[in-house]
Formats: structure tokens, sequence, C-alpha cells
């Protein structure tokens, strides 16, 4: 498949290298980030008056679901403002790396320990992603409880960089890069080496080391072996290190890491059902006809609560994998000769990226274009204490394209059910097990999305 | 070295902008107006529930709510009532020409306990002498509100002013009931009239109506106009839209503590059961208004309508027992 190379281009490949367009970019993010914790903690409890609430769960989450992961894949993590305190504490810089006065950039802050490496892995964002999940229902909703989820974030991702070498917190916990990676697979953009020969000869390693131009990569991978987008930041760090001007960003067809058979894992094979099953409870929980259900979400700590917890996990952990896994008994019943069950686990899992991702899209349609004029009065007034900054404080709330949301729904659904079949059938053949090993997925795709279409539309 | 002082001013941009909101916040609570938090009563109702001014001078306050649509007003009709919608802070300026003690209340059906929803305005200022007040009815009467008065023989159907406007035109004058009836119930005219020899060849029914007719004609329509708006946005969600004492938020009232007068076990009062109502007084009535149901859930409103606005909501749940055909 061809790629277009984005770095060819003198004007963008400066852009790119120069740290100031992503400083911009990141100061705005942390500025907006600032207000919303103030707003959080000092501001309206009322919610949909309230910046933190409606800028965070409703603006930029539709910037990243609908726009951004689709678009840019990890685009986002280079300019969160999250890890932006301990990173630069941790490189006691705001821009390029300090120099010795040898002219060699000095070391790092802090411990700078290795990462443990039984926890190399996307368990932990797993479990964090669903911790969450839990308490959704009131941090979604009251400004208190996104300030104290933004607070311990912020703090643990300060702690981190301090303990950790590089982007730790990043790329082992954030509850938020854990799903962005793995949706970055279907990104239609990546950063890529050129000509990883090069790399190989290179023995500085200058993309994974650092020097004078830039850091190493703050990821923790060596570009010159990078062939999927799941972990890589888009910080266009070995943009700037490599002296062989040999890393290239490239657009690509959507989806071309999931067809890459090398590095996949059951901690990412879970993500994807993870999401799925969580993009079909969150639909049934806000957007479903069942009040008790509601009430039991937001009831945190009570029987039901307990309830909506154990029902939550078993369906998400339990109960879309174990589908699943009937489903991959019986295409390998029905394919013969039938690759190991793990394997084939673990490989058609990631046709459930495409699916997944478009249920998250057709479930943040639902609510973002119905509440997004919430927008308008919070920025006139993000604490709610009476203020009229930009004269929209008094405008009522009306929802958007309403018309138009629920044949979209049923469009991208449709779109990320065809790609999922698509994928899932290449995989297949890469397994050697061909359309018959992949057509129990394939029931199992269709009945999750026919479950989501009856929830968001039904 | 002067790309990283740019850097380190556009990081002080970006942390000072959003700590500009707190300078903005503290210069506003300096503004002279004062914040009041609406909550419903169940997490904590009004804050501060205790508000200072001084007479002759505006009290500017910012009223907030922080979680429903509350409604603010001052009791004996000082102020108009506002709504406070959530999230969209209203400001209003009040100003007391006497000293005294003031109270403020929610006038919106916030929730179980809205009624809670109620502070006080402690207004200093020179000593004026005192408005001379007069003693509530039930009081000088010296009545127990709280004692059982159940009708002897009530109707045996809803008596009808317009019935007993006719049932008038035959009767002599002298008959009529006449003078301030609010010490009486209508049993006890009802009985008078029923003793008195000219009425000897009339029904028991005609008689009731006759006390209906009697009843409507010592008010105005105005004053029932007025009764039902108060009744509707005071009364209403827990005696039930016709005073059956079936409203919205009948259900989750308290159990009565012992307490008989127009009470079943458990529910607000039928103001439609004539054998209970019609054997209370305008009095009694006046008094349960002022002094509250005590123990029962029904909230008292001495500090809130006026004596004017007591009497009209009195009149008017008459029109609940008795058929005022303009108030139906």
């Amino acid at each position: 498949m061809s790629t277009l190379d984005l770095t060819a281009h003198p004007t963008i490949k400066r852009l790119l290298r120069s740290r100031w367009p992503q400083l911009i970019l990141q100061l705005i993010a942390l500025a907006g980030f600032l207000v919303a914790l103030l707003a959080s903690w000092l501001g309206t409890p009322i919610g949909n008056h309230n910046f933190a609430i409606v800028v965070v769960w409703i603006a930029w989450w539709a910037l990243l679901m609908l726009l951004l992961v689709p678009a840019l894949g990890r685009g986002w993590c280079s300019v969160c403002p999250l890890p932006l305190a301990g990173e630069w504490l941790q490189r006691g810089s705001l821009l390029g790396p300090r120099l010795d006065v040898s002219g060699r950039p000095r070391p790092p802050l802090g411990l700078g320990r290795r990462w443990p490496a039984r926890l190399r892995n996307i368990w932990l964002q797993n479990g964090t992603f669903l911790l969450l999940a839990l308490f959704s229902a009131v941090v979604l909703t009251q400004p208190s409880a996104t300030g104290l989820v933004l607070t311990v974030i912020i703090l643990v991702a300060v702690i981190v960089s301090l303990v950790f070498e590089r982007r730790a917190f990043c790329r082992y916990l954030c509850p938020v890069g854990g799903f962005i990676g793995l949706y970055a697979q279907a990104a239609p953009l990546e950063v890529r080496v050129t000509d990883p020969a090069i790399c190989t000869a290179h023995t500085d390693k200058s993309c994974y080391v650092g020097s004078a131009e830039g850091y190493g990569c703050p990821w923790d991978l060596f570009p010159g072996s990078l062939t999927k987008n799941t972990y890589c930041g888009t910080c266009m760090e070995c943009l700037r290190t490599c002296p062989y001007d040999n890393v290239a960003v490239r657009l690509r067809a959507p989806g071309s890491d999931l067809l890459n058979p090398s590095g996949r894992r059951l901690d990412e094979a879970y993500k994807a059902f993870i999401m799925l099953g969580g993009a079909i409870a969150y639909s049934a929980v806000m957007l479903g006809p069942w009040g008790g259900l509601k009430t039991a979400a937001f009831e945190i700590g009570s029987l039901p609560w307990l309830a909506y917890v154990g029902g939550l996990l078993a369906f998400v952990l339990l109960v879309l994998p174990g589908s699943f896994l009937l489903a991959v008994v019986l295409g390998r019943r029905l394919a013969r000769p039938a690759p190991p069950l793990m394997k084939t686990f673990v490989s058609l899992a990631y046709a459930f990226v495409p699916l997944g991702l478009a249920a998250w899209i057709a479930f943040s349609l639902s609510f973002v274009l119905t509440n997004l004029s919430y927008l308008w009065p919070v920025v006139s007034d993000p604490m709610g204490w009476g203020w009229n900054l930009l004269g929209t404080a008094a405008l009522n709330w009306h929802p958007y394209l309403t018309s138009f949301v629920p044949p979209l729904q049923a469009l991208v659904l449709a779109g990320g059910l065809g790609w999922t079949a698509v994928t899932a059938r290449r995989i297949a053949e890469q397994l050697g097990g061909g359309l018959r090993l992949a057509w129990p997925t394939l029931l199992v795709a269709l009945a999750s999305t026919v479950g989501v279409l009856w929830l968001l539309l039904g | 070295m002067k790309a990283h002082s740019l850097a380190l001013l556009l990081l002080g941009v970006a942390l000072g902008l959003p700590l500009t909101l707190l300078a903005a916040r503290g210069l506003q609570s300096r503004s002279g107006v004062v914040e009041v938090h609406a909550r419903v009563a169940e997490t904590g109702g009004w804050t501060p529930e205790t508000l200072s001014a001084v007479a002759g001078k505006p009290l500017r306050l910012r009223l907030i709510s922080d979680d429903v649509v509350h409604g603010f007003a001052i009791g004996q009709g000082q102020a108009a009532p506002l709504d406070v919608e959530p999230g969209r802070p209203v400001e209003t300026t009040l100003t007391f020409s006497r000293p005294g003690r003031y109270v403020f209340f929610c006038t919106r059906w916030c929730g179980p306990n809205h009624w809670r929803m109620r502070g006080t305005i402690e207004v200093s200022g020179p000593e004026v002498s005192p408005e001379p007040a007069s003693a509530p009815l039930y009081l000088t009467l010296g009545l127990d509100l709280d004692a059982p008065h159940p009708a002897d023989l009530p109707p045996a159907e809803r008596p009808s002013a317009s019935r007993g406007a006719q049932v008038s035109q035959s009767m002599p004058a002298t008959v009529l009931p006449s003078g301030n009836l609010r010490s009486e119930s209508p049993a006890q005219v009802w009985r008078r009239l029923r003793e008195a020899p000219e009425t000897a060849a009339m029904t028991d029914q005609e008689l009731w109506d006759l006390v209906a007719y009697t009843w409507r004609s010592a008010t105005t329509t105005e004053a029932l106009v007025e009764g039902r708006a108060l009744y509707a946005s005071n009364c209403a969600a827990c005696h039930g839209e016709g005073g059956a004492g079936d409203g919205v938020m009948a259900p989750s009232m308290p159990a009565p503590a012992g307490m008989e007068i127009g009470h079943a076990a458990g529910s607000p009062a039928n103001f439609r059961d004539s054998q209970r109502m019609l054997g209370a007084s305008s009095a009694i009535l006046q008094g349960k208004i002022l002094r509250g149901g005590m123990g029962t859930g029904m909230p008292y409103w001495g500090p809130i309508f006026t004596e004017a606005q007591t009497w009209a909501l009195v009149d008017y749940l008459w029109s609940r027992s008795m058929d005022y055909e303009e108030v139906r």
C-alpha cells in the first residue's frame, strides 16, 4: 500500500521539527486544563454550567473521539497537558535539551528508573480505564468528581515522571492513553523511519538516547524498529534527533497496523473488548431507558452500584471476550488446519478495533451534538459565578442536527462493521484459516453492532 | 537563551491567565454583593441562612442555585419573588425601611422539604416605634388548634352558595347570620339556624346551602382569586390541586403526631372532607396557617403571608368544602 510522505514538504517538516508550534498548543491545552481544574474545585456544582464538565467531557471528548483519534491517532498525546509538568521537571527545560559545558545533553532530573519489566504492557491501563468507568456516571456529571480525577491523574503523572524515566505514565498508566494507542492503529497517519538499514548501522541511536537536537524517545521506543502506532506518541523527537533525516511522517491506508501480524498481544486484544464493551455499557447507562441502571451507576458504594460494577466487569471481561472465544473455537473447528487457539484469539481480536472505534464515535455523536451548546455559556462564565465575559452566558441549550445524528450513527456503525469484517477475513487468511475461521467472529461483531444500534437508536 | 526566556514567558501566560479568574473572583467578592447559595433543604438549604442589613441602605444579593430551580422572596410581601435557575446567578437589591427580622424563603417546590428553605435577614437601624400588631384571632379567642372539632351533622351533599342565595330570598333578613363569623364554624351557624323557629319548615340541606351563601357573602371574588393563587403556589403540592389532601408531595409527608383536625393518618388535611372542615372556624384555619401543624409536616406561614393574604387563603379553603361557583 502506498503512503504519502508529509515531511517531504519542507514547510510541514519545518513545522513538525520546530518545538514552538507544539509548545504553543501544549500551553493552550495547559491553560484550558488549569481553568477546568479551578472550575471543578471552585466553580458551580451544576455540571452543565461548569467549564470542567462541559469542556472536558463534551468539547474535548468530541475533539478526541470524532476528530483527533480517527485522523491523527495519538496526535492528542503530543500536546496533552497531563504529563507536561512531570516531563518539564524531568527535562529541566520547556524546549530542547539542556546542554553541559561540553555541549552534551545533561542527564534527566529525577530517579530515572526503568519501568518494571513485568509491567511493560497495558494491563494497568486496562485497569485504570475500567476503574474510571466504574465511577463514570458521577465523574462525568459532577465537577468535584472530575476535579478529583484530574488532580489524581496529574499528581500521579508528576510522581511517575520523577521516579521513572521517560513518559512511563503515558505509556503504562494513563486511562486515556491506552485506548488512544489501540485506536491509533486504525489512523491514517504514521511516524516511521524511511530506511531501517540506516538505523541499524547508526551506532549512536540518538533517536533513543537523545542528542543536542532533542530527547531520546519519550515513549521508550526505538524508531528504527517501529512498525505500529500503538505506543508512538507522535511527539516528533525522533524527527529532531535523527542525524540522517531518516524519519518521516506519512499518510497511509487507515488501519494498516491491524494487518501487521507482529507484536500482537493479549493485553491489547483484551483492550479491544474492554473498549467495545465499554461503549456498549456507556450507551446502556447514559442513553438507555433503564432508570434503575442509571440510579445504580450513580449510587456509588450502594448494593445496586456493586451489582452494576459486577455486571459491567463481567460483561467487558467475561461475556464479550467469552463470546468471542466461543466464536474462535467454532472457527477453528471449521477451518482445517486450525491455527493455535491463543494465537487465533489474540490475532482476530484486533479485527474489533474498527468496530470499537465506530461504537465510540456513534456513542459520542449522540451526546456531543445534543450538548455542545452548553459550551457557549461556560466559555463566558467558566466558573458559573454569573459572569458574561464573551456575551454568550445567556444562550440557551439547543441540540444540533438531531435528525442528522441517527443516520450518521447507523452509517458509522455499518462502516465499522464492514471494516471489522474485512480486517477479520484478512487476519484469518494470515493465520491460514480463511473465511471459515473468520465467520463466527463476524457473527459476534454483527451481534455487537446490532446491540449498539439498538441502544443508540432503538 | 532568548528562546528559553520566551518559552518561560509563554508558560507564565498560560498559568497566569487561569489564575486571573481567581483574582477576578477576589474583586467580585469585595464588590459588596452578598452571595447566597440555594440548595434543596436536604443538602443545606440557603447558605448563609442569616443575612444582615441596615435600614434604609441597599442590600445587594447574588442568588445562586447549586442544584435545581429555586425561588427567592421576602415574607410579608416585602419583595416580588425571583426565580433562581441552576447555573444562572441572579442579582437583586433590597432596601428595608424599618429595622426588624425578615424572613426570606424559597418559592419553588424544589423538594420534599422545600418549605424548610427559609432564612432570616436581620435589619438594624435606629429604634423606631413598633407598628401596632394585633394578636391572631385564634390567640385572642384562646382556641386549642389541635383539639378535634368534627361537625356533628354534616350535610348529605356539598353545600352550595348559589342554592343558598335562592333560599335566602324566602327568609326574613333577621334570621340570616350576620356580623363577623370568623370565630364560628359553619356547623355552629347551621345548628343555630336549625334551632330557629323560622326555619322549621326548611330541610337540613337548605340550611347548609344557606350557610354556604353566608360564608361566600362574607368574602370577595378578589380575595378568593388571591387565595386560589396562594394555595396553588404554596399548598397544592401537599394538599392537592383540588384540596383533597392528595398532592404530589403527600406520600412523602411524615405521619402526624396524634393530630385529628382535618388530617387522615399520615396524609395532609383533606379540605373537601365536610365533617372535618365544617366543624372548624376561620379562626382555627387562620391559626393553623400561621402556626403550622406542629409535627405534621405542615409549615408555619406566619412570617411569610400578610394578614390579608392569610384571610384570603382561609376564604379560599372554604370553597373546597362548600360550593362557590366562581372558584370551582
